[in-house]
């Protein structure tokens, strides 16, 4: 009797997460669907973003992401593969690099945000752009991308390794054909929460790559992220909530469509690599 | 470099080990700035503090008036706890109980699915909880103790942001306890409630706090979600229903037009919250390394 009592109070409580979770998730759907039609992608904003589209605030997005990501896996994938693979003499400091990115990955966003307008904006003079947001937004994701990376590639077995060596394959080769793809899944994963944080940030870029709904012309124009835009017009705009939801909704949308894609061509890379080459 | 030449004949190796090394460097200076920058930034907060003798008064009550260069941060801190914490009261128990569904109860099936909705759930960006918080649960609470914007409703929706971390963390730590523990307790006639509570649970402790305590970072630094339904009054949280306003929303709300002490007093909280962070993550680590060390048993 007891036993079975444990059994429905734990289902209850999964029910109740899946229940309140459907009702989020619910509510984005059917206020967003009943604002959204396409033109909605394509127009600008009016009347401070309560009609009219959200053309710019998406490309000011795609332009943010897209130099967070640029400068941020490069980077991360060649710390990620110097600490698994080069730093195995020198222990403490590559203990001592694990640690730092561990606690680094775990600074409040809004503490880079600070960071990024006193380094990017104000001290290098890129003022309130598109360039210095994401510049912020690559340091953010760079700590948890190196740590999946790294992880992944020190889980590939050490056979592979040996098995490289006794082929008589130079170093570079064995990571570049044999290493990295095996590690792929990790990278993947590594990609994912890079591109999910940096599309979902919202405190940081505020004050660093601005608040301006105009289209930008490069990326030192200053831009408004989808994220910010629901901050404003749910909190500054009196009567934008609908616009609001239809823009969480191509905010959640866009997070998806995004991992799908980078998992895809991630997938399709290596596989290329690996039967090809 | 010797140490870099070690077991490197190849010259491209050799080349691409160099090349590597310096990135690395980079990568960590760029980190290292990060601490520099923001020490630097709050400086003249700082040592005026230091100087004119009143180095802990932002600690003690005296109000956030800026323009009048009083600056008690005290309210902002003991606000940011409350809602860490309320968060924490709600979202562990309710998470544990899921991840020991998802663990020893659903069918694969079901399991799966329930796992999809959590990682999708994790993934939704902080300022569309903070909408659906806004417009959902602020109206819910002002029908019953207005204005609505409160301690609680930042509660309730930070406890929803956390949940799906606690839940997962929690049935992954669940999954790597050793099935022998379970087949012992099987062997021996438990019961189902007497083998997860007296033997799964204290097995996977170690790690389920070390969970836990991630999840209680990511909820002391979450800003959007928390400063669209808390009110934003800075106040010391005196009841549920009061508005009151944390530290990252206090950065936030006040960042764009801060100047001079103002501005530096931003970092410096800035400054105070890497620093709570920072031994939120030492502690998960200690924790995690103690329960490997002792092993499952322990």
């Amino acid at each position: 009797m007891v036993d079975r009592l444990f059994g429905w109070l734990m289902s209850g409580c999964a029910a109740l997460v899946v229940s309140l979770l459907l009702w989020v998730l619910g509510d984005v759907l059917i206020e967003g669907v009943a604002h959204f039609s396409w033109s909605f992608l394509f127009t600008e904003p009016e009347d401070s973003g309560r009609s009219g589209g959200i053309a710019p605030i998406l490309v000011s997005t795609l332009w943010i992401l897209s130099i967070a990501l640029v400068t941020a896996l490069p980077l991360g994938l060649g710390v990620a593969v110097w600490l698994s693979e080069f730093a195995a003499g020198r222990r403490r400091f590559s203990d001592i690099a694990r640690v730092t990115l561990d606690i680094l990955a775990g600074v409040p966003s809004i503490v880079y945000g600070l960071f990024g307008n006193a380094f990017f904006s104000i001290y290098l003079g890129l003022g309130f752009s598109l360039l210095s947001g994401g510049l912020t937004l690559a340091l953010m994701i760079l700590p948890v991308f190196v740590r999946t990376c790294e992880s992944g590639l020190r889980a590939v077995n050490d056979e592979w390794r040996r098995g490289a060596l006794a082929l008589g394959m130079a170093r570079s080769a064995a990571i570049w054909h044999i290493l990295l793809p095996a590690a792929r899944p990790a990278i993947g994963a590594g990609l994912v929460l890079g591109i999910g944080r940096a599309t979902a940030e919202t405190a940081a870029l505020v004050f660093t790559s601005g608040y301006v709904d105009r289209m930008p012309e490069s990326p030192l124009d200053s831009g408004r992220a989808l994220a910010v835009h629901i901050y404003d017009l749910s909190m500054n705009v009196t009567g934008g909530d609908s616009a609001a939801y239809a823009s969480a909704l191509v905010l959640v949308v866009l997070i998806v469509l995004l991992n799908t894609l980078a998992q895809s061509l991630l997938e399709d890379w290596f596989k290329r690599r690996v039967f090809v080459s | 470099m010797s140490w870099i030449a070690k077991g490197i004949v190849n010259r491209t190796d050799h080349r691409l080990s160099m090349m590597l090394a310096v990135l690395s460097a980079g990568a960590a200076l760029l980190l290292t700035l990060i601490v520099l920058f923001l020490i630097k930034e709050s400086w003249p907060f700082l040592s005026s503090r230091w100087h004119s003798g009143s180095w802990f008064d932002w600690l003690q009550y005296q109000g956030w008036y800026p323009q009048e260069n009083r600056f008690g941060m005290a309210p902002m801190l003991l606000a940011s706890l409350a809602v860490t914490l309320g968060a924490l009261i709600v979202a562990l128990p309710v998470g544990l109980a899921s991840a020991i569904y998802l663990q020893f109860y659903a069918n694969p099936k079901v399991a799966r699915t329930f796992r999809l909705l959590l990682t999708l759930l994790a993934g939704v960006p902080s300022v569309v909880f903070g909408l659906w918080g806004l417009t959902r649960i602020v109206p819910l609470i002002a029908l019953w103790q207005p204005p609505g914007a409160s301690l609680l409703a930042a509660i309730l929706v930070l406890s929803l942001m956390v949940l799906p971390t606690i839940a997962l963390t929690s049935a992954a730590a669940l999954a790597s306890v050793s099935g022998e523990l379970l087949h012992g307790g099987i062997a021996l006639g438990m019961r189902r409630k007497t083998q997860i509570l007296h033997i799964m649970l204290p097995a996977a402790r170690s790690n389920i706090f070390g969970g836990v305590l991630l999840a209680t970072a990511r909820a002391l630094g979450e800003t959007m979600a928390v400063l669209m339904v808390a009110g934003n009054v800075v106040q010391f949280p005196a009841g549920l229903f009061d508005p009151v306003r944390v530290l990252t929303a206090n950065i936030a709300l006040e960042m764009s037009y801060a100047m001079g002490d103002h501005r530096a007093s931003l970092f410096a909280s800035g400054l105070l919250l890497t620093a709570m962070v920072w031994l939120l993550s030492w502690g998960s680590y200690r924790v995690t390394r103690n329960g490997r060390e002792a092993g499952q048993y322990g």
